[in-house]
């Protein structure tokens, strides 16, 4: 040992410089603790290690599809014979598309939905595909119509003959 | 005076909108803010998916991009085509998802093999791997049980895009931030149900809240055979799919 | 409809790589310092007294690249504004949460520490001699404490001691947790083994202690001093006996896989012999590991003269450097090339002038020898014109 038979203040003054350094770093732990606890978000680890905020931020998000509910509040019509056939359970707006805007609006009217591309929308569905379901009812369009548009045979919102 | 049902309608919904704005709008409009209307300790959230009665028209990954607005080539919910072929004794996948299959599919007609769809979109798993890796807290398990992602938080490290073993997530192109299916958390949090679970025109995909002992799906777990997608991972994945294929990844 | 690069099915997003060239830099870098400091080690801890002119090359060398092993993971975020939220609110069942921490551990603790005890006395000798802003720095490096009597020098030695024994954990922490980054995600099959972080680990070891082999050599020659050759001889020797333990732990995970062959096998074995043939099998395997092996194995066995021994080492030490490159890129690249659903394969082009590409990877390797020069500047390594550092 360097300092045996030497005293404990030669020790000390012999270390003097890792003292110091030692308070260096001690120093610049206190700091990085300081100006870590100054930065951690708020509430941060309420429910668990994330901000709490985060979800009211998510929940915030406007919504696009106003929802079968709001739908058939209005258009009882269309809602009465669509419930009575094949698409009892297609929603509005699985063809109409979104329309929380026509259904929040001051005047729906002036947001008007557009009418679907029938051509291509039907066909989405019910285009003869081998890994449909056997069951679902589904056709070669080109063979069974020949060209015409659907919804000259078929009523959409009901769609028998 | 006198209110047509559509006025009503209309109140209604600009009320929604103004409650779902925030506590800011509390004093105007009297509503109670979203997060006390809506209690998160009595719900934990998952879907059922039926895949004997997807048809594969893209419905849902049409509906959740006009909802969220994922960006163009991103997906937060697709669906699969499978074509299984049998080879010498040996299930052989032939698999298609043309750009996710937001405009549906080309027509198959190929008999000689199986083939159905399969729908995909985040698990919200319970052990859920992105959720163990992300380095910050940036992305976490919702007290109700869905997997979220805090964007004004996530650092675009893209570690728990890595660790997801569904491919489910992507890195936002313009946000630069890691991005998922929310299960419409801004829908499901005011009694809607998600904008795939609406559109999808045969009810193949339903959202469920297991907390709900009303909720369907105590019966439809009770009564089918149901799996969820690679169970080997042991991620507790609460997408419950009924009639699964084995071969299918 | 086919997308390009793409073959057979992928998840639709997993097209596009999450982690380019700049995350296969990173191991790289980060495997550079731990090889260096482990090299460094052995004159300190394990007494090879032969290696001592490489001792503090060695360090300054580990310093130089650890300042850059941030950066690169730096530039590839999506935010990195929001970087220090590692230090803020750290996961702690993430492996990369601990990056921040091990990090400045490593930095501060041990390489920092370890170099500041070794040349206190060259500092306080030149805060003595120099002026100006040189003078300043170095009296700003004494901490004011120009004690450099032979009891506190005594007293030193065992504190740098003390902190390289320490240090070697921490540098096979620093490295083996980069390797568990990697061999934790258990989604994929190319990187989760258990294996990962001690491949990973003597990988780092097997490139520094070659990429200080290949530095001293240089900075011999541009110095015009005599190369040691009983210090390269046994730098050698060493990096030959990692780098057979190296190569072994790859292969035994390699031909685990091919035995086990589970469910991911035919996927992994059609990638590594079609989109890896070239830069795993080619490159890695055959070009950067069998040959150096078989040229440190012969000087090994056979009596080769000095100039022509020094060739090999350089050859040897180069190509080790490209085979760990190429060997991160393996690891990296090749854990993103094939769908999780083991139906498909995509594909990836290193961009030239995007904030991830070429040119900043250039850059960032050349980076840590600009600092490199610098530091040799401030804290020459080898007894200059002055008198030498008395220990």
């Amino acid at each position: 040992m360097p300092w045996k038979g030497g005293t404990l203040r030669q020790f000390f003054r012999n270390s003097g410089h890792l003292i110091r350094l030692a308070a260096v770093l001690i120093a610049g732990l206190c700091v990085f603790l300081l100006i870590r606890t100054a930065l951690i978000p708020k509430a941060f680890g309420k429910y668990g290690h994330y901000s709490p905020g985060a979800l009211d931020v998510i929940r915030q998000r406007p919504v696009s599809y106003a929802g079968q509910d709001t739908c058939v509040m209005c258009h009882d019509g269309e809602a009465k014979e669509r419930a009575s056939g094949r698409h009892a359970h297609v929603a509005c707006e699985a063809c109409h598309g979104p329309q929380a805007a026509h259904a929040n609006a001051d005047d729906p009217s002036a947001h008007k939905p557009r009418l679907p591309d029938v051509a291509n929308l039907c066909r989405r569905c019910h285009e003869k595909d081998a890994a449909k379901p056997a069951h679902f009812p589904q056709v070669v369009t080109a063979e069974h119509s020949g060209g015409a548009a659907c919804n000259s045979c078929h009523q959409p919102h009901n769609p028998h003959l | 005076m006198e209110l047509s049902r559509r006025d009503l309608i209309t109140i209604g919904g600009k009320l929604l909108v103004l409650a779902s704005v925030g506590a800011a709008f509390e004093e105007i409009t009297g509503a109670a803010p979203p997060s006390e209307a809506y209690k998160m300790a009595e719900h934990w959230w998952g879907m059922i998916v039926d895949i004997d009665k997807c048809i594969g028209c893209g419905n849902c990954v049409r509906a959740c991009s006009n909802e969220n607005g994922v960006p163009k080539g991103y997906f937060r919910t697709w669906v699969e085509r499978y074509e299984v072929e049998n080879v010498d004794g040996r299930q052989e996948p032939h698999v298609e998802s043309p750009n996710g299959a937001i405009d549906g599919f080309p027509p198959s007609t190929r008999q000689d093999v199986k083939s159905f769809y399969v729908p995909k979109l985040c698990n919200h798993c319970v052990d859920s791997p992105c959720v163990q890796v992300c380095p910050v807290g940036a992305t976490f398990v919702s007290p109700d049980g869905v997997v979220l992602v805090d964007e004004n938080y996530c650092l675009g490290c893209r570690y728990c895009i890595q660790a997801c073993p569904y491919g489910c997530r992507y890195l936002h192109p313009e946000k630069r931030t890691a991005d998922k299916c929310t299960l419409c958390y801004h829908r499901i949090t005011q009694g809607l149900t998600t904008a795939c679970c609406e559109n999808c025109p045969t009810g193949a995909r339903q959202l469920v809240d297991f907390k709900n002992p009303k909720d369907p799906v105590h019966e439809f777990l009770r009564t089918n055979k149901v799996e969820v997608l690679k169970p080997y991972m042991a991620t507790g994945a609460k997408v419950y799919y009924k009639d699964l294929d084995g071969s299918v990844r | 409809m086919a997308i390009p690069g793409v073959e057979g099915f992928m998840y639709p997003n997993e097209v596009e790589l999450q982690w380019g060239l700049l995350i296969v830099l990173y191991p790289y870098i980060t495997g550079l310092v731990a090889g260096a400091f482990i090299l460094a080690s052995l004159e300190r801890v394990f007494k090879v007294e032969a290696v001592r002119p490489t001792y503090r090359l060695a360090l300054l060398t580990a310093l130089a690249f650890l300042l850059v092993a941030p950066l690169p993971l730096q530039l590839h975020l999506g935010h990195p504004e929001r970087s220090m939220e590692m230090y803020l609110t750290p996961h702690t069942s993430s492996a990369m949460a601990m990056f921040g921490f091990v990090y400045l551990w490593y930095l501060t603790v041990v390489l920092l520490l370890e170099i500041w005890l070794e040349y206190r006395a060259d500092i306080v000798h030149m805060a003595r001699t120099s002026t100006g802003l040189k003078g300043l720095i170095y009296k700003a490096l004494t901490l004011g404490s120009m004690n450099v009597s032979p009891a506190s020098r005594v007293i030193d030695d065992k504190v740098g001691y003390a902190v390289t024994v320490i240090g070697i954990p921490s540098a096979f922490l620093l490295h083996g947790y980069v390797g568990f980054i990697f061999g934790s995600v258990k989604a994929n099959p190319w990187w989760s083994t258990p294996l990962m972080p001690i491949v990973f680990l003597f990988s780092a070891m097997v490139s520094g202690i070659a990429g200080v082999m290949v530095l001293y050599m240089a900075v011999m020659k541009a110095k015009k001093m005599p190369i040691d050759m009983r210090c390269v001889d046994t730098i050698a020797k060493y990096l030959f006996y990692t780098f057979v333990i190296d190569f072994s732990l790859e292969m035994l995970d390699l031909v685990h896989r091919t035995y086990e062959a589970d469910e991911s096998f035919r996927s992994l074995n059609f990638m590594v012999h079609t989109r890896l043939w070239g830069s795993q099998v080619i490159l890695q395997i055959f070009l950067c590991t069998l040959v150096p092996l078989a040229l440190l194995a012969s000087t090994q066995l056979f009596r080769i003269g000095e100039a022509k021994r020094r060739a090999m080492y350089l050859i040897t030490g180069l190509l080790v450097l490209v085979g760990i490159f190429a060997m991160r890129w393996n690891v990296v690249i090749g854990g993103q090339l094939f769908s999780k659903s083991f139906l498909g394969y995509t594909s990836f082009k290193v961009q030239f002038a995007a904030r991830e590409g070429l040119l900043t990877a250039i850059a960032l390797m050349i980076l840590p020898f600009a600092i490199f020069v610098a530091l040799v500047k401030l804290l020459p390594p080898w007894p200059e014109t002055t008198e030498a550092p008395g220990d």
